[in-house]
């Protein structure tokens, strides 16, 4: 609280000796210049679990009527941060102010009789509710329920903001934009006027997230205050009016959006000059490896869930594949995985470096490694399909060898051998390979995959979100991974959700609507608008055809 | 009147008696339930309000040269409420305050309540004067009375009024108790609590005071199954028969059975009853071939998962948070 009483520098310069040689500008430009009251102060925040140093000594200034966008890593601690505006977690150290009162945020309900409302990442609303009764949940009422006059005042914010909202309609029943607009009416309902979102962009289409921002735009205009976390970059320019970064749990200062450029912000975020441009080594060699014809898939409840899916994937080519979470992704991986099975009439051929062809369809996964097949597969849940979570790094290695060894027993050696090659190749952080998985960080974890699924020299590497809540640096190593393996021959499909990083690492990209092809185009040479069309409507958008 | 209809009477008269104490363990349990917490204590707790009733009773009984019949009633009630609200009171604080599993929780409170029980219910007949079987006869009429429309002795008369009060109140409980969680802003709170705890949490509702509470009520309700059953369906009397453990398993499963719903717990628990006594109308089984009948009510209930779980209606699934502890800062 060394703060309190003395005037605080409007800016906060970047603590020194963080290895910023690489670039000029060190001072962030000042972000306010007026002595502006702030409508919420934290001051001196620091909160710790456990060991963990979540945040230390942590300032931020919050403003009536405008977008702050709230910057940094993984495990940076934005979201610590916010959660104790929100009363879900209590300051170890530090103070609050709203409109300059010391407060004490002990609850959440405290911070909704403060008008603090936030929508976290996950969203918090109960499945088998409707709209209206989530809406209403936990507030003062009549004893007896009245959702007539909710589901009044739920239209007239919608027609205040631009939502829509059905108020009788199950959460369950509701696709996650919907779940979104739901979470924000909801602590709007609730009187709020200083909205936290946590990374709200994360789950939307492009078109979503532009509607989400109208929406921001239109709640700033009405004199709310709104912090956005993210770690999208374009998405911090576009919307907000003032950026803060925060660092490892401590926080590195704020620009405003207007004087600032990606670059400078990730220079903020990382502490050093990083690269923010994705590599992409022109395809050689290009041969024919996995052909997938005619792939139908229907679930145990006898949904259609892929149709008649064809395409091809070249080895020496990253293939991308791109869709509203749930359109067919999963389900195509793990056909080809021989976790899934197929109607009749599809086809998975499958054609190893020397040409010889053999077929997938109906295989396990046992069968498909003793035809020879080099397939590595990263699954969307690391830890549930990919590793196993109580067991250290070296067994998640032998999951792949345990069959090898002589007679009855498994070989130790070469396992363990992986694992150190891995923890020292990829730079993962563990105490050592006797280290379960599960007390790793995401980032971490996912290195470890990753590392294991490459290390049999695929010819075939399948990834799933591969990047999903990694920050930068682990991402960006995790890009180079998959390009050395499309350099080395092996074809390499990747799903992803971020279509910046698709366009950016992909030759081609098969974009999936609803279970069917919506076609593939050139990553070369497409918008990310144009792909976002593509996984909302079937088809190529004329632009695209011509 | 032939004998079909005699024998069809007796079996639902039976089955509306035995079915009565299930429905109290099985309302308390919903109520539990519904706030996320899944408590197999019931049939201890069943015990520990059969047991609190009795002795509470005796001491009155046997210190009271002529018992009046409506302080008998209210200190049965009160004794059998305070005992099994204390068991609620162990699983909850087990439960909710220190987070230990709920499962091992739930079982070690059936082996204490029954094991607790059990003694006392020994120890009455040495305060008695040792003497065989004790007896509170003034608060066994008092539960037991019934108020008939006409002579008693009509099939409807028979049917719906050869009661006693406990009967109505416990289906008056499942009613107001489904009010309560449809209509009311209370009941969808607690319904909240159950399903998520952190979404409750963050919406403002004191999760910890929820699932106290219903935990706690929830085992008083269950508690006055286990004083029916002493009161009313063995007159006033201990058994150590564990017939109350077998009902208080019957209850868990009614809960099943009713998909969490306190209206289907009604009909759910005389079809229980009559499924469990159908035996004694069927001609010509031996004992073992006997207990082929007396495990119906389970094998229904069997069914009822397997088509509820085929037809995965969101409705009918059980709280989603049931047997997860819940702690705010966790991450």
């Amino acid at each position: 609280m060394h703060h309190r009483g003395g005037p605080r520098p409007a800016v906060h310069a970047f603590k020194e000796g963080m290895g910023l040689e690489t670039r000029t500008v060190v001072e962030p430009p000042a972000a306010q210049e007026a002595p502006r009251v702030p409508a919420i102060r934290m001051e001196g925040i620091t909160k710790t679990f456990g060991s963990i140093k979540a945040n230390v000594n942590v300032s931020l200034d919050i403003y009536s009527g405008e977008i702050l966008s709230l910057l940094g890593e993984n495990g940076s601690g934005k979201t610590t941060l916010m959660n104790m505006l929100s009363g879900i977690y209590f300051p170890d150290a530090g103070s609050i102010y709203v409109d300059g009162k010391p407060v004490t945020i002990k609850s959440p309900k405290d911070a909704i009789d403060l008008h603090i409302g936030m929508i976290h990442q996950h969203f918090k609303l109960v499945n088998v509710l409707t709209a209206a009764e989530n809406i209403i949940l936990g507030l003062k009422g009549n004893f007896v329920l009245d959702l007539k006059s909710v589901r009044k005042a739920v239209s007239d914010i919608c027609d205040r903001y631009g939502f829509e909202i059905d108020p009788d309609k199950k959460v369950y029943d509701m696709s996650v934009s919907e779940k979104q607009t739901l979470e924000i009416v909801k602590v709007l309902y609730r009187g709020a006027d200083y909205l936290i979102l946590d990374e709200p962009t994360a789950v939307l289409t492009p078109q979503e997230t532009q509607k989400l921002f109208g929406v921001m735009r239109n709640m700033k205009q009405d004199g709310k205050s709104i912090v956005i976390i993210t770690h999208k970059l374009h998405e911090v320019m576009a919307i907000s009016d003032r950026v803060a970064v925060l660092r490892k749990g401590e926080y590195v200062g704020s620009v405003a959006t207007k004087d600032t450029d990606p670059q400078q912000l990730t220079d903020m975020m990382v502490g050093r000059a990083v690269s923010l441009n994705i590599d992409r080594p022109e395809p050689v060699n290009i041969r024919k490896c996995l052909e997938v014809k005619n792939l139908s898939v229907v679930d145990i409840e006898g949904v259609t869930k892929l149709d008649d899916v064809s395409f091809t994937a070249y080895g020496g080519e990253i293939l991308g594949i791109a869709g509203v979470s749930g359109s067919g992704q999963k389900e195509l991986l793990e056909v080809v995985a021989g976790l899934q099975p197929a109607r009749p009439g599809s086809s998975v051929i499958f054609t190893d470096m020397d040409g010889k062809t053999s077929s997938l369809i109906g295989k396990t996964p046992m069968e498909i490694k003793k035809l020879g097949v080099h397939l590595a597969f990263v699954p969307e849940d690391r830890l549930g399909m990919g590793l196993v979570g109580n067991l250290d790094i070296a067994d998640n290695m032998l999951i792949r060898t345990y069959t090898e060894g002589s007679g009855m027993f498994v070989d130790m050696k070469k396992p363990h051998q992986l694992a150190e090659e891995i923890v020292h190749d990829l730079e993962v952080v563990t105490p050592g390979i006797s280290t379960p998985v599960r007390k790793l960080s995401g980032g971490n974890v996912q290195k470890v995959l990753v590392g294991r699924e490459i290390s049999g020299k695929p010819s075939l590497l399948m990834s799933a979100y591969a990047v999903r809540g990694l920050d930068i640096n682990t991402s960006y190593t995790i890009y180079r991974l998959m390009n050395e393996q499309k350099q080395r021959g092996a074809a390499v499909i990747y799903v992803g959700e971020d279509l910046d990083v698709l366009l950016e690492l992909c030759d081609r990209i098969l974009v999936l609507c609803a279970g069917k092809v919506s076609g593939i185009v050139d990553g070369r040479n497409t918008t990310k608008e144009q792909v976002g069309l593509m996984m909302t409507h079937l088809g190529l958008p004329e632009e695209v055809k011509a | 009147m032939n004998q079909f209809v005699t024998q069809a009477i007796t079996l639902i008269t039976t089955a509306i008696s035995y079915g009565t104490v299930i429905m109290y363990g099985s309302l308390g349990e919903i109520l539990t339930e519904k706030s996320g917490h899944l408590n197999l204590g019931v049939p201890g707790i069943m015990y520990l309000g059969g047991i609190g009733g009795l002795v509470g009773s005796f001491i009155y009984e046997m210190n009271t040269a002529n018992p009046i019949p409506a302080v008998c009633l209210i200190i049965a009630l009160l004794s059998a409420i305070i005992c099994s609200v204390l068991g609620g009171l162990i699983y909850s604080f087990l439960t909710i305050t220190l987070r230990a599993n709920q499962n091992v929780t739930g079982l070690t409170l059936t082996i204490l309540g029954s094991g607790v029980a059990n003694f006392f219910g020994g120890s009455l007949s040495k305060l008695a004067g040792g003497v065989g079987q004790i007896s509170v006869a003034v608060t066994s009429s008092a539960f037991r009375a019934t108020q008939h429309l006409t002579d008693g002795l009509g099939a409807v008369d028979r049917l719906l009024f050869n009661y006693g009060f406990m009967v109505y109140l416990a289906i008056v409980i499942a009613v107001l108790m489904s009010f309560f969680m449809n209509r009311t802003s209370k009941g969808l709170n607690l319904r909240a609590v159950g399903e998520n705890p952190a979404t409750a949490d963050a919406a403002g509702i004191n999760v910890t005071r929820y699932k106290y509470l219903a935990t706690c009520t929830g085992a008083a309700i269950s508690g006055l199954g286990g004083l029916y059953y002493v009161m009313d369906y063995i007159n006033g009397t201990w058994a150590n028969d564990g017939n109350i453990e077998a009902l208080g398993w019957l209850a868990v499963a009614l809960v099943i059975f009713a998909t969490w719903k306190p209206l289907r717990a009604i009909w759910g628990a005389f079809l229980f009853g009559a499924l469990y006594w159908l035996y004694n109308y069927i001609p010509g089984l031996t004992r073992s071939s006997q207990q082929i009948f007396k495990m119906l009510p389970y094998v229904v209930t069997i069914i009822v998962l397997i088509t509820v779980s085929l037809r995965h209606k969101k409705e009918d699934q059980p709280p989603s948070s049931l047997g997860l502890s819940y702690f705010r800062e966790d991450r």
